[in-house]
């Protein structure tokens, strides 16, 4: 290989994008520019870089003008540093003697004026030119990759993850913070645009994850600290008391009879209020797994250490039940990790012209998708809290979506299940049913004829964001109503319409601890607070962290059919990187000159990833170059000037920022 | 700090008396001082706006040059003067060019535009000092029984709210319960009266009022206790017409929070301005007559 | 049975209005109006606008200059700020309610039966003599201006205001200085090129 020490014989490339980058920057300006700088060999226009043709160009030059230092000025180096290195080591050079800049978001993207943006071009290229004669060849460290995952969140996006996981035969921990596995769809009755019954395809599944020999279903549980890179994951997960065996219990539920509290009297969160359940309970007939918990909270031997423990009576020999237990945490070793831990619904308090919580008959969408749930609290009947059932319900689209004062996305999925809602309140109640939405939005796959068959069943479909829902009445017809003010913009007429029963279709919202998750785990969020996938498009399931992948809602709105395909790719990416088995590591790792090293130990306290420690035989520190990101902590910090950092070292910082200056 | 910069505006001058009265009676029983701000102008109201939104910002800001130079927050009773100098501070901040125009003219008058004279409402003013416990104390002739309508109009509770969450408030709810009297569930507190629309637009003007009034009168209330002249003068001025036209023949008085405020500190209604009302309070409780008295 | 035609042709539209009008304090986000209706929703007033609030913001935008400017709307608007705190996109309607009641009395538009401009006006003139507004004042020029019938028509209720004195019959409030708001003002109108109404 070339590159050691002789005199830098510098390739340029400067790339038009289309008329990305051509279309501001004057690239045959900047690459005269280039052709003049110290070093420069060849410098050359093309007008996609990346494409074979461009790649080879890169190879080509290598051989002719015996090129020992490349420069590539296009797009972020986040999408092609990658493809340049990869040209540029088939060229016969050593991946590392090529700098990618970028002109493109940096520039052509970002500046109105063509002559500025030009001499920025230029400023980028010189700095490139400058630092690249100082870059020296590296060879990257290969790390094996565990062959087990984790798996975060057990909504259909985790559950779907797992199988595939475990299908493959990786091992899998999937990890729930709730008693049960299921996530939102488990509350549904049916799922649009089908119609099929919601506990028919997801219990199974979810029965499967329970009973896979690959997967372990840790509920009940978070995950508390992560630790390690790409392949050796080191987790911890704590998992809350349950009070009772998951392995004992038979989920006889005969404890449940038992309690001393005759009748349920706690708001059941699974049907977020409208049931009720007593201290010990399960979420559902069909939870998985399928075992009892208690809540400390409620029962009055955990709060006040007094009580007959009937349950305890009733449980028998089983033994399940066991008022000592204690948080426990685990402590897992994964090669990677699949986050799905999906989204919470908009809150509608925060629009209190919609009056919830004001008025009884106003509800949310997803407690009416438990009150259509046959096996929800009212057996599936939709009725008002008076035992009647609605002769009219309104349904708003768009609460807490669409909108700058609460969220101004839309989130994708409220106008399909709202039309679906209509449909079984009129299916179980014969209510005629008004949506009052601002666009109807159904794009995808049988999705319009869905919206063309409600239209059909004549519910009222009314364009206009309701303003407000009041109960003070202005017509007889009012009286004892809730009236949904409206324009109908259709028409281009105000409204008053009196209805039985209000329904909010709440937008989605990233659950209220993405922020520490996303810590947690080294990943970004978008600035609304949904994972960061790497690339919008062409990666979506990947993060910015190797080895961390996202599926599901917590990566952004999205219903059943996306969510599933988005894990099973997540899956598939995971699985690639496991049967591969192992993953090179950027060498941009620090180093230390032990000449220089006093021992001063400044640097062993400062690295956030425990990387640096102290060699009681040499008096020195030492990177462990597996575990070191390349931060530049330590870099900076040293005092006696010992540690650097391949890639950046002051040679090569200094003539960049020096070449952009000049 | 010589109290409140105290900035009636021109309705309190004229139709809007007995709100000016009432203000001053109530502050000096409370031991909360103001004084007039000296020599100020017409806050250019909404009337303004629709002529030239620079003008319009000049009247404003003239009287703000004068609080500063004083150096006291200003006492703003009427919600639209409350609005119109809110809404000229927040725009001159927001928008320099408009701004530097307007301080250069402000400038030839000798006078300093200044950045954040607080301009406040005397809800906001009492509800901290003394604060309503403070004046649960004071209260001599507690007006038990009597049901009240709060309305806080438009102008308080937006686009500057006087608090917070304006929808979650009950900062003039509980005001009027500290004087005793009852708040009825009132949905159209914030609603709009119509404005200038009685005085051009009858028609208009007189359904606004109306559906203010039923709706108070549906809820059983005795009076309609509102922050703002306009209001005020709308629902009294207009109730006659409006009701009559829609064949309701009950009559509600209107009065304002410092009044009712007022009479249960034990303050004469005279003081309080009560005798200028189109529509007297007569409370029908013995009870309340005895209060009043 | 007359029958109208109602297509519009591009070359009728001003353009230029709506980023003229866009460029008013509060109307910056004009363009991003998604139809929604809110506005309209929650205006008390919109029923009895000929075109309701979202409709002028739709018309504004396409340059619909003569049928925004001559409409009903905008001398409805009671400014009361119910259709700004909606918005999903943060258009500040009311303002732009303003914006074009500037416009329209800067061109000449205005209906004649709508008393809101020359309200507007008469207040305009009271506040430039003498610094504050009497209100007795500015309701005899709006009524003199209007015509004879609606003086006769506000009559009674005068009356009834004057003998609780809330209605001054002679005096005029004035500040100590009304020249110091008329410099203030003719400084203005000065910049701006004389545009007094
Ligand atoms: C009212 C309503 C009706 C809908 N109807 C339909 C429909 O008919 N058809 C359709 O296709 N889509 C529908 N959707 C959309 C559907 O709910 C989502 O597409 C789907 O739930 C997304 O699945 P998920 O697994 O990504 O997230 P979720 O279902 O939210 O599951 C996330 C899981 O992760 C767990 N979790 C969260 N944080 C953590 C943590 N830190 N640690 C451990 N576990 C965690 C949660 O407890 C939960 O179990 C509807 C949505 C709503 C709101
Ligand atoms: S509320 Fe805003 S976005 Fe909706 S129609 Fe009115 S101006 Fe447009
Ligand atoms: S400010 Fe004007 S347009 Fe807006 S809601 Fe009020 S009256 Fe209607």
């Amino acid at each position: 290989m070339k590159g050691n020490g002789e005199v830098p014989r510098i390739g340029v490339y400067v790339c038009d994008c289309g008329t990305n980058i051509a279309g501001k920057v004057r690239v045959a300006e900047v690459v005269e520019f280039a052709r003049d700088l110290p070093g420069v060999v060849v410098a050359r226009e093309y007008k996609y870089m990346c494409s074979d043709p461009g790649q080879d160009l890169i190879k080509r030059d290598i051989q002719e003008y015996n090129l020992n230092r490349i420069v590539v000025a296009s797009c972020s180096p986040l999408l092609h540093e990658h493809t340049f290195r990869k040209a540029t080591a088939e060229g016969g050079l050593n991946p590392y003697l090529v700098h990618h800049v970028n002109i493109r978001e940096d520039v052509s993207w970002v500046h109105e004026d063509s002559d500025e943006a030009t001499r920025k071009a230029k400023a980028i290229v010189h700095g490139a030119v400058l630092r690249v004669a100082w870059q020296k060849p590296l060879e990257p460290q290969s790390v094996p990759v565990r062959d087990s995952a984790l798996v975060v969140g057990g909504g259909i996006a985790g559950i779907s993850a797992a199988l595939t996981l475990a299908e493959a035969g990786k091992q899998v921990y999937l990890v729930e913070r709730e008693p049960t596995i299921g996530g939102h769809m488990a509350k549904f009755d049916k799922t649009f645009p089908t119609l099929d019954c919601a506990a028919c395809i997801l219990t199974p599944k979810m029965t499967a994850v329970k009973d896979h020999p690959n997967i372990t279903l840790i509920t009940y549980a978070e995950v508390e600290e992560v630790d390690g890179y790409v392949g050796n994951f080191k987790v911890k997960v704590r998992k809350k008391p349950r009070y009772v065996h998951e392995d004992r219990c038979v989920g006889c539920l005969e404890c449940i009879e038992a309690c001393v509290f005759k009748e349920p009297r706690f708001p059941n969160e699974f049907d977020l209020g409208l049931s009720k359940r007593k201290p010990v309970y399960i979420p559902f007939p069909q939870a998985v797994p399928p075992v009892v918990t208690i809540d400390p909270d409620t029962c009055l031997y955990l709060r006040f250490g007094k009580c007959k423990k009937t349950c305890v009576e009733a449980c028998g020999d089983r033994n399940a039940i066991d008022f000592d237990m204690k948080p426990e945490t685990l402590e897992l070793e994964v090669g990677t990790i699949i986050l799905a831990t999906g989204f919470k619904t908009f809150d509608p308090t925060r629009t209190p012209k919609y009056g919830y919580g004001r008025f009884p008959e106003v509800y949310t969408s997803l407690e009416i998708e438990r009150l259509v749930n046959s096996s929800g609290p009212t057996g599936g009947e939709v009725v008002m809290r008076n035992g009647q059932k609605p002769k009219r319900v309104g349904i708003i689209h768009c609460v807490g979506s669409r909108d700058k004062n609460t969220n101004p996305w839309c989130s994708k999925v409220c106008c399909m299940y709202s039309l679906k809602l209509a449909h079984l309140i009129h299916e179980r109640s014969g209510a005629e049913v008004y949506n009052f939405y601002i666009d109807m939005r159904t794009p995808g796959k049988g999705y319009e004829e869905f919206y063309n068959r409600l239209a059909k069943e004549g519910v009222h479909l009314i364009r206009g964001r309701v303003a407000e829902v009041t109960d003070a009445p202005l017509h007889p017809e009012e009286e004892g109503k809730l009236i949904i003010r409206v324009e109908d913009t259709n028409i281009g007429v105000v409204r008053r319409i009196p209805v039985d029963m209000v329904v909010l279709a709440v937008g989605l919202e990233p659950q209220p601890d993405a922020d520490e998750v996303r810590r947690l785990f080294n990943i970004s969020c978008s600035t609304e607070g949904w994972f960061l996938e790497r690339h919008p498009k062409l990666a979506p399931v990947e993060t910015f962290t190797d080895g961390v992948f996202v599926a599901g809602a917590c990566q952004g709105p999205k219903d059943i059919p996306e969510t599933v395909a988005q894990a099973q790719a997540a899956a598939a990416n995971a699985l690639a990187l496991m049967d591969k088995g192992s993953v090179e590591m950027e060498p941009n790792v620090a180093r230390v000159n032990e000449e220089l090293c006093s021992g001063c130990h400044i640097c062993i306290g400062l690295c956030p990833y425990g990387a640096i420690s102290f060699n009681e035989e040499k008096k020195v520190a030492e990177v462990n170059e597996v575990l070191c990101k390349g931060c530049g902590t330590c870099t900076a910090a040293c005092p006696s000037g010992a540690l650097s950092q391949n890639l950046f070292s002051d040679h090569e910082v200094f003539s960049e920022i020096m070449g952009v200056l000049l | 700090m010589s109290g409140y910069a105290y900035y009636p505006g021109c309705s309190l001058l004229g139709t809007g008396k007995s709100y000016d009265e009432s203000v001053r009676a109530v502050f000096e029983a409370l031991g909360v001082p103001l004084q007039e701000l000296e020599n100020w102008n017409c806050c250019g109201a909404t009337a303004y706006s629709s002529i030239d939104e620079c003008t319009a910002f000049a009247l404003a800001a003239r009287n703000l040059a004068l609080a500063h130079r004083r150096g006291d927050p200003i006492l703003a009773p009427c919600p639209n003067c409350y609005l119109v100098l809110t809404k000229t501070q927040r725009y001159l901040e927001q928008y320099p060019e408009i701004r530097q125009r307007i301080v250069q003219t402000l400038e030839r008058l000798g006078l300093n535009l200044g950045h954040d004279v607080p301009i406040r409402h005397p809800l906001q003013v009492l509800s901290e000092t003394p604060g309503l416990e403070a004046i649960r104390q004071k209260i001599q002739k507690p007006l038990k029984g009597l049901r009240v309508a709060p309305y806080y109009g438009c102008l308080l509770a937006r686009p500057y709210p006087i608090v917070e969450d304006p929808w979650n408030t009950t900062i003039l709810e509980d005001f009027i319960r500290v004087t005793g009297a009852e708040v009825v569930p009132y949905a159209y507190r914030t609603r709009c009266c119509g404005g200038a629309l009685t005085g051009v637009v009858r028609e208009a003007g007189l359904r606004m009022v109306y559906i203010l009034l039923r709706e108070a009168l549906r809820q059983g209330a005795q009076a309609v206790v509102t922050t703002c002249p306009l209001c005020q003068f709308n629902l009294e001025a207009f109730q006659d017409q409006a009701l009559r036209k829609n064949g309701i023949q009950e009559r509600i008085p209107v009065l304002y929070f410092t009044q009712l405020l007022g009479l249960a500190l034990g303050l004469p209604p005279k003081k309080l301005g009560l005798h200028r009302h189109l529509i007297p309070f007569q409370p029908q409780r013995k009870a309340l007559q005895e209060a009043v008295a | 049975m007359e029958i109208q035609r109602t297509i519009k042709y591009e070359a009728e539209l001003d353009r230029q209005f709506a980023y003229e009008i866009a460029q008013s304090p509060g109307a910056e986000t004009l363009f991003e109006c998604i139809q929604c209706g809110a506005c309209s929703a929650a205006c008390p007033v919109s029923i009895y606008m000929d075109l309701t609030p979202r409709r002028v913001i739709a018309m504004t935008r396409e340059g619909f200059k003569h049928e925004v400017l001559s409409s009903l709307t905008i001398w409805l608007c009671s400014s009361c700020y119910a259709c700004t705190v909606e918005c999903p996109v943060g258009i500040k309607v009311t303002d732009v309610m303003y914006a074009l009641k500037q416009r329209a009395i800067k061109e000449g538009y205005g209906p004649r039966k709508v008393l809101t401009r020359l309200l507007a006006q008469s207040f305009f003139q009271a506040v430039k003599e003498d610094g504050r507004a009497t209100e007795r004042k500015v309701m005899l020029r709006l009524y003199r201006r209007a015509g004879l019938d609606h003086l006769i028509r506000m009559a009674p209720l005068g009356l009834k205001l004057w003998r609780t004195g809330r209605l001054s019959a002679f005096g005029t409030e004035r500040i100590k200085n009304p020249a110091e708001v008329r410099t203030l003002l003719e400084c203005l109108e000065e910049q701006e090129g004389g545009k007094s109404p």
